[in-house]
């Protein structure tokens, strides 16, 4: 069976509900790790007894799943319908074929891993 | 026990507020400790000594950037141990022993004859060994003002060097010329050029903050100023801070009332209007010219207000509280806003921007505002009050104002580049460009503020 992972780049205040999205569509594990960074979206400034910094760096929230290809593109609808604003800064969500996986505990592979 | 002569304005201040202005003739008052007065200033003491630690080593270590947070927290807490125990030994009596009328003698070397008994001059209800402590907790926090300056790039060795130093060739003189015995600066103790100076606006806030500026200029700026971003790593801790120095700075205006009597009350009241007053206008200054109201701009401004009104509390109403607030507000969101980044000095957490050029301010205002309703200071021959500031009429006070800001500037501006010079040729001042870039929490302390493993 081949896996796939499903990386999301969502905004800090989508965080909630993508995850309870995901659970309810039965997606066990996610890992999800603050970041920072930017697309098409500006910046803003920030200003500290008058000296101005510009920062194009914008604080996002990285969510990473591996999940069976054939549930993929449901986890893909999922966070689009749970993320989207509609506004310029809402993410990417990138996909990536996964050649296995391993559960540390006791060694099972491949999908049982999960 | 020192000589018996009873001239401090406290005594003064107790038979004007008797009625009994015959009797301001000072006699020989028997010398107790009032536990209600000596309680107060050790409450006091503890009070101050919280502005330092952890007062002002929060509100300096939010305002670097991470690799410095431990390293600028040493910074303020090495002074509370190194300045106590060069206090203990040497700088209280350089500081407050009757000696010339620039510095004191040598007779209270070890806390020799530093008892439990008042003395006349120094507060004559409160045990002399609480003036004592007392002291050390504004000459503790002095110094630890001027690591705003350097911070981010001096090595601990030469600040610990430096700064000791200073404490005894700047700070110890400052305090002796307003506050000690015989001191050319003292206006209780009737010095040559009477300076109304409260709490300290002379001898804590303008040596320190033009010491700094020396600093600033001396060292140079922080590797990648000012392209490089140099943001607050965490406001939280300067905002805590900020609230703990407004907290302790009662301490700091009300105690230097040296009795818990109703000038001690002036004193609290008209810093906590300035305190309130200056936080508004730096925010609102702020607010017009930048946009935004910002959380550092209210907390910076809460501190100058402070700083302004060191010198004029207990000498002026609640309402001249609130001016100069209002005023100091305005005019150090300038200093720091314009004219650092105007003439380009690293002067890294305004330490020059706020206590250098809140002071000064604070000392003409409070020339200008002082009230002999709020304080009869000066007297005449048969005891009358006479008017203390500018607006009372007495606009010569002004020039005793300004010989105290010269005399402050100077020998802040002297010693500090003498002593810097010293340091730099025997240990070297700065850290050198790698330790710079890896911060100072790992290359002079070998620690991290944040640990992200644990």
């Amino acid at each position: 069976m081949k896996m796939q992972s499903v990386v999301a780049i969502i905004r800090p205040s989508k965080l909630e509900t993508v995850k309870d999205a995901l659970v309810q569509i039965g997606v066990n594990g996610i890992t999800v790790t603050e970041a920072r960074g930017h697309g098409r979206q500006k910046g803003h400034t920030e200003v500290y007894r008058g000296r101005e910094y510009a920062v194009d760096l914008l604080p996002k929230i990285r969510i990473e799943t591996v999940v069976a290809e054939s549930l993929s593109n449901q986890v893909v609808n999922t966070i689009i319908a749970a993320a989207r604003t509609g506004e310029i800064g809402d993410g990417k969500i990138f996909i990536y074929d996964v050649a296995d996986a391993i559960r540390i505990r006791n060694e099972q592979r491949g999908e049982s891993a999960l | 026990m020192r000589r018996p002569i009873c001239k401090t304005f406290f005594v003064l201040l107790a038979f004007a507020a008797a009625g009994n202005a015959a009797l301001a003739q000072a006699p020989a008052a028997p010398l107790a400790v009032s536990n209600a007065d000596n309680a107060w200033m050790l409450i006091s003491s503890a009070l101050v000594l919280m502005m330092t630690g952890p007062g002002l080593a929060l509100f300096y270590s939010g305002l670097v950037r991470k690799k410095n947070v431990l390293a600028t927290m040493m910074q303020s807490f090495a002074m509370m141990a190194i300045i106590s125990l060069l206090w203990a030994v040497l700088s209280f009596s350089l500081a407050f022993d009757s000696g010339t009328s620039f510095i004191g003698g040598l007779h209270h070397l070890f806390l020799h004859g530093v008892g439990l008994q008042p003395d006349a001059d120094y507060g004559n209800t409160i045990s002399l060994q609480t003036f004592m402590i007392y002291q050390l907790m504004f000459a503790i926090i002095t110094p630890a003002l001027i690591t705003g300056a350097f911070a981010e790039r001096m090595k601990f060795s030469a600040m610990a060097v430096f700064l000791s130093l200073w404490s005894l060739v700047v700070y110890a003189p400052m305090a002796h010329m307003v506050w000690g015995k015989g001191g050319m600066l003292n206006a209780a103790l009737g010095g040559r050029f009477p300076t109304l100076d409260f709490a300290g606006g002379t001898v804590v806030h303008i040596t320190s903050g033009v010491s700094a500026l020396m600093c600033a200029l001396y060292l140079g700026k922080r590797l990648g100023y000012p392209q490089e971003k140099m943001a607050p790593h965490s406001l939280v801790l300067s905002f805590i801070g900020a609230c703990l120095l407004w907290v302790g700075w009662f301490g700091f205006n009300a105690g230097s009332a040296l009795a818990a009597g109703t000038l001690a009350t002036s004193a609290f009241v008209s810093t906590h209007f300035a305190a309130a007053a200056a936080a508004l206008s730096w925010a609102a200054a702020e607010w017009i010219f930048k946009g935004k109201p910002s959380a550092l701009g209210g907390i910076s401004g809460a501190v100058a207000g402070l700083v302004a009104v060191t010198p004029a509390a207990g000498f002026v109403t609640p309402m001249s509280g609130i001016v100069i607030g209002l005023i100091t507000g305005v005019f150090c969101y300038f200093m720091v806003v314009v004219v650092k980044n105007k003439f380009g000095y690293d002067d890294s957490l305004d330490a020059f921007g706020v206590h250098g050029a809140g002071g000064t301010l604070g000392a003409i205002l409070t020339g200008i505002f002082a009230s002999s309703a709020i304080n009869p200071i000066f007297k005449d021959a048969a005891g009358n009050p006479l008017p203390s500031g500018g607006l009372e009429g007495n606009w010569h006070q002004l020039g005793n104002q300004f010989a105290g800001i010269a005399i402050a500037w100077i020998i802040s501006i002297v010693g500090t580049l003498v002593l810097l010079k010293l340091v730099d040729l025997t240990i070297g001042l700065r850290v050198s460009n790698a330790a710079e870039t890896e911060g100072l929490d790992i290359s002079q302390h070998g620690e991290e503020g944040y640990d992200w493993a644990t």
